[in-house]
């Protein structure tokens, strides 16, 4: 008798468990429906630019982006797998190469903002005054001053490793660390360092107030950090979404959302005619 | 900001709360029927609960994004980037938790006591609803485990979910955002409200606990 009743509760439990749980299941499991995966950089995200645009595309063309903020490198592994639709990215010699290979198509310039190199006031290596970037560089290897790489294959860390071989220098791990981070966590250990680093300016301005590291070096043609939108090509893979990967990448160089990049603090369109 | 941040923690709440109700129907049946029953390979199937236990969530985040992703042996079920493949991964994260720890519970459960439940004629579900009652007070204690383990979790649910603004984006993504933004106000007030909402869940789970005590 006692034993049957403790039975009769227990499925009551269960009842009410299944009901609660199949709920909460079917409230999120809503099916996907016209989307476009967006692969871009952490930077892009982090500036907050995509948090503009991205709405008022949606609200246009009906779709739903899904925006994925990874590194440069895993942006382009994922446009390489059909894993995403469309690309935002800057890293011009990857991007050629996966134009070239075929697994990107339609590449188009959109926007670019720069890189700035950052360093302790005092300037211990005299990279102020160095004629060039190049140059700025060499100066950090030769006095041994740290310099902190983000090592971890994005766009800044590409950009970064192009601009070494101006200067000539050895790496060696003795002056030169790699965080493996984003562009805030690293400018963050320069800052306790005291370090070089390579810093896209708009998280630069962002972390201006918390680090007492200064711009050391900007405005060269080689510091300039171009963003090209492109479409990742259907043939090489199954299910890429083409049709929503174009209507994206149009809005992204349409006359209007140049206006809005134009408005935007730290980016400068390049897509107007 | 103030109806994105509801939203994050809604989010946050409908996400933690499925993957927490899943593992503890599925971890703590496992763990009472590993407990009970003598089978095969048993103690292997005890290892592997107990390596769960300490799964690292970027390698569970890893392998549930190459299941789900386009091509992948689930992919066409298009749950990448979507808060399910982010109950999926927490799931997977908090099973073991909850299964191991219900495990050694019904383990410690004194041999006499299941000797005298037989002896009234408990079998099988039973015996199994008998324990479950007795040992109530540890099991929440399991569950409120599980629910730490799955609300603090980043890495995993960054992967398949994707931080997406108003679709993936939960508490902890949201944190890791700011931060490298630099907005580490927000980013320290957004700890806050976790820490707040993971307090009010074990807050209730306690009342329980020692409400199910005294009675």
């Amino acid at each position: 008798m006692l034993i049957s009743t403790k039975t009769g509760n227990l499925r009551l439990n269960v009842a009410v468990s299944m009901i609660v749980f199949f709920c909460f299941f079917f409230s999120v499991s809503v099916a996907g429906y016209k989307t476009i995966i967006l692969a871009t950089t952490t930077s892009t995200v982090d500036s907050g630019l995509l948090d503009v645009l991205i709405p008022i595309f949606e609200k246009q063309s009906g779709y739903i982006v899904k925006t994925i903020g990874v590194g440069s490198g895993m942006a382009m592994e994922m446009g390489r797998r059909g894993q995403a639709d469309v690309l935002l990215v800057h890293s011009p010699r990857d991007e050629e190469k996966l134009v070239k290979d075929g697994f990107g198509i339609n590449r188009r310039a959109v926007m670019h903002n720069d890189f700035i190199l950052i360093g302790p006031a005092d300037d211990p290596a005299g990279a102020k005054t160095a004629k060039s970037v190049g140059e700025a560089f060499k100066k950090i290897g030769e006095s041994g001053s740290l310099f902190i790489s983000r090592g971890d294959k994005s766009g800044t860390h590409s950009k970064e490793l192009s601009i070494w071989p101006y200067s000539k220098t050895i790496l060696s791990n003795l002056w030169y660390l790699e965080s493996g981070q984003g562009m805030g966590a690293t400018l963050l250990i320069a800052d306790q360092k005291q370090a070089y680093t390579l810093a896209d300016r708009a998280t630069y301005l962002s972390f201006k107030k918390r680090i007492r590291l200064v711009i050391v070096r900007e405005g060269d043609k080689l510091l300039l950090n171009p963003y090209h939108v492109i479409e990742v090509n259907p043939e090489k893979n199954k299910g890429v979404n083409t049709t929503g990967a174009k209507a994206f990448a149009d809005f992204l160089v349409a006359s209007a959302t140049q206006k809005l990049i134009a408005d935007f603090k730290g980016f400068f369109p390049d897509a107007v005619k | 900001m103030l109806p994105e941040l509801l939203n994050i923690l809604l989010l946050t709440l409908r996400v933690s709360g499925t993957a927490l109700l899943i593992s503890i129907l599925i971890g703590i049946g496992l763990g009472v029927f590993v407990a009970l029953r003598d089978f095969p390979a048993r103690k292997l199937v005890i290892g592997v609960i107990n390596t769960g236990m300490g799964l690292p969530p970027v390698v569970v985040g890893l392998l549930v994004l190459l299941f789900l992703w386009r091509g992948g042996p689930l992919g066409f079920l298009e749950l990448i980037y979507t808060p399910t493949a982010m109950i999926i991964a927490q799931v997977i994260l908090g099973t073991p938790i909850i299964a191991g720890l219900t495990l050694a519970t019904i383990q410690s459960v004194p041999q006499k006591y299941k000797w005298q439940a037989q002896a009234l004629g408990a079998q099988g579900w039973q015996m199994a609803w008998l324990l479950i009652r007795e040992t109530r007070l540890s099991l929440l204690a399991a569950i409120m485990a599980g629910f730490g383990g799955i609300i603090s979790e980043v890495g995993a649910v960054m992967m398949v979910g994707g931080n997406i603004k108003g679709q993936t984006r939960v508490m902890t993504t949201a944190i890791v955002l700011e931060s490298q933004r630099g907005e580490i106000e927000l980013a320290v007030l957004l700890g806050l409200f976790l820490l707040a909402l993971s307090f009010s869940v074990n807050l209730g789970l306690t009342i329980i606990q020692q409400r199910t005590k005294r009675a």
